[in-house]
């Protein structure tokens, strides 16, 4: 299905750059010509609660903001978003549209049989991706968990182009990024896992694209079309 | 005047002084994706701003510390942390009697604990300008969005603003500066917008070049005499009529308060003249409008795409200033509407009843949908309420919480 905005709400646990996640998907989808907005819903900040973060993509200017209630593409960074209801309603795919598409971070499965079966009724499609993993054996640190959730969105989707992914990874990374004492704290935690910014930069897209081709990979065998329409 | 003068002249960090008409809508714009917080540093960047006071509470924390990023630049004459937000403001009027061009920001519960000041500052005609990033105000504690607090502010004699988008708060701030420190204004600025929204929403703003600036403040250009040697604080308080009972005293403080008001009257043609207007019409000819401020607007603009779809024509009113308050304009926008729809993020709904005291046949107006306490309002929900208003079947909503 090819839809004129397609809206991605990203559900994951304080700190693993859910926030993040989503500003670079809308800066690399601006940096390719399209209309996009992001933006994060969170409580008082602390790592492990739960925390949403919001990408709308589309081909015509976006007025939308705030929590997407009716999205297109779930993405679930951490499991306990699912096993311990860390997510903003129960069930964390409420409101998800026909057609749509959930991601998962998880190494094994973790869906019950009502929710694969509500899903299924929906014709949405689950995709579980070993995220953390990947994260570790292409970065060398789970801190680049939310690379693998960007790179998987965009693989299924095409949402965003691996060119423009890597231009908006640089003027996150690249420059003095001024953000919340907890962002800020965060960044130079990922900063000291590398000896360099250009392999910080390196690494995290190594990981964005890993996870990119595996993410098409599955999208094309279980012939799964969710896309925005060319801007 | 003093200003003229120094136009084409440099400030200390070597910003060219521009003509503030011609930097607003002549100098060229350079697109940028930035969050609502980077683009309130951008606009002080270019605000000549001579202090900024602040104090950290969400949403508007991101912007106050960028801001301090700009003094250690060299962009702000002074900058420091209050001990409150009630603090924080009493230092606000502190520097704008002392003829400075005052910013800060504050939300929510931070706005509520300085409400004292509020009314003092437009008593005295101190033209600070102030970023209310709304958030909610009620127990339990919340930052989320809720614009339950403008509603306090719309009564202290203060100009009050409601942004959109985070491009109206970089052209606002500006044009903010330009409005209320006319001589026949000279009342301060409440710009607010909607937190979360705005402030930490990434979105596609056009600036003016970063080596342009407004001109100074020129404290003489006050209507009432500035804190200088020949008028020390003191003056403020010696004799003052706080002691005195008699018909004279209640008639000075009849007389003063009743000048704050015609003061906020003559911003009008400012407003209307900066602003382009004080408010946007988008197809008035409708017979169904909605009529909102801030991120209800937004929303509200979603909602006519999805109600276009099955053939339902929407008009928007997008009201840009809350104070002064835009009567004849809305009664003119108005004027041919059947339905007459006030989205609100607030439990109160305090724009609907401005609005009914406003036009002639006020049963027209709807009042809703409603969000609060940090709620999202879905264009579908706009949608089906305007359906259920219209006698049409609209499908039932299963998001979340439902």
């Amino acid at each position: 299905m090819i839809k004129r905005r397609l809206n991605i709400r990203m559900s994951g646990l304080g700190g693993q750059g859910a926030v993040t996640a989503a500003h670079v998907m809308a800066m690399a989808a601006s940096r390719d010509g399209k209309f996009a907005i992001s933006n994060p819903f969170f409580g008082a900040e602390k790592r492990m609660a739960p925390a949403e973060s919001y990408c709308r993509i589309g081909v015509s200017r976006i007025y939308d903001r705030g929590e997407l209630v009716f999205p297109d593409v779930i993405e679930v960074f951490h499991p306990q978003v699912i096993t311990m209801g860390k997510s903003y309603t129960m069930p964390f795919y409420s409101g998800i549209k026909e057609n749509g598409v959930v991601i998962i971070n998880s190494d094994v499965p973790l869906l019950e049989r009502e929710d694969v079966q509500r899903l299924k009724d929906l014709d949405v499609a689950v995709f579980y991706i070993k995220g953390t993993q990947i994260a570790l054996d292409v970065a060398g640190t789970e801190l680049s968990t939310n690379m693998t959730m960007i790179g998987s969105v965009a693989g299924i989707t095409k949402c965003v182009s691996l060119e423009s992914l890597d231009g908006a990874l640089q003027e996150r990374f690249g420059k003095k990024f001024v953000a919340s004492g907890g962002t800020a704290t965060l960044d130079e935690a990922i900063k000291k896992k590398f000896a360099k910014k250009e392999m910080l930069l390196k690494k995290n897209l190594d990981t964005v694209v890993r996870s990119y081709e595996m993410a098409a990979e599955w999208a094309e065998k279980n012939n799964v079309e969710l896309a925005v329409a060319a801007a | 005047m003093a200003t003229q003068t120094v136009i084409g002249t440099q400030n200390k960090v070597g910003q060219t002084i521009a003509d503030p008409w011609k930097m607003m809508h002549e100098a060229d714009r350079t697109p940028c994706f930035f969050t609502g917080s980077e683009v309130i540093k951008e606009a002080i960047r270019r605000a000549n701003c001579d202090v900024m006071i602040a104090y950290p509470i969400t949403p508007q924390s991101e912007a106050a510390a960028l801001i301090g990023e700009l003094f250690a630049e060299g962009y702000i004459g002074d900058y420091f942390r209050g001990e409150s937000e009630f603090a924080v403001m009493s230092e606000c009027a502190g520097a704008a009697f002392g003829g400075a061009r005052v910013f800060t920001t504050t939300a929510g519960p931070g706005t509520m604990r300085a409400m004292e000041n509020f009314p003092m500052w437009a008593g005295a005609r101190l033209p600070i300008q102030m970023i209310v990033t709304c958030r909610g105000i009620n127990s339990p504690l919340s930052i989320q969005p809720d614009t339950l607090e403008i509603s306090y502010l719309l009564n202290t004699g203060m100009l009050v603003w409601h942004a959109e988008t985070a491009q109206d708060f970089f052209d606002w701030i500006l044009k903010g500066y330009m409005v209320s420190e006319e001589p026949d204004v000279h009342l301060p600025l409440a710009l607010c917008c909607d937190g979360f929204f705005v402030t930490h929403t990434k979105d596609v703003v056009n600036l003016t070049p970063a080596d342009m600036c407004l001109p100074p403040y020129d404290p003489y250009r006050s209507p009432v005499p500035c804190m200088d040697m020949e008028c020390p604080p003191v003056r403020m308080m010696r004799d003052p009529f706080v002691m005195k009972s008699n018909y004279i005293s209640y008639a000075t403080h009849a007389s003063w308060q009743q000048e704050v008001w015609a003061a906020v009257e003559r911003s009008r043609k400012h407003t209307i003249r900066w602003l382009d207007g004080m408010v946007e019409v988008d197809n008035p000819d409708a017979d169904i409008l909605i009529v909102a401020s801030g991120t209800a607007v937004s929303q509200g603009r979603e909602a006519k795409a999805v109600l276009e779809e099955d053939g339902i024509d929407l008009g928007i009113v997008k009201v840009k200033s809350l104070r002064p308050w835009p009567e004849e304009e809305i009664r003119e926008a108005t004027k041919h509407a059947k339905h007459i729809i006030v989205p609100e993020f607030n439990v109160t709904g305090w724009l609907a009843k401005e609005i009914r005291a406003t036009i002639p046949n006020p049963d027209r107006v709807y009042a809703g949908p409603h969000v609060c306490g940090g709620m999202t309002m879905p264009p579908e929900i706009i949608a089906a309420d305007i359906k259920k208003l219209l006698g049409i079947k609209a499908e039932s909503l299963a998001g979340r919480g439902s």
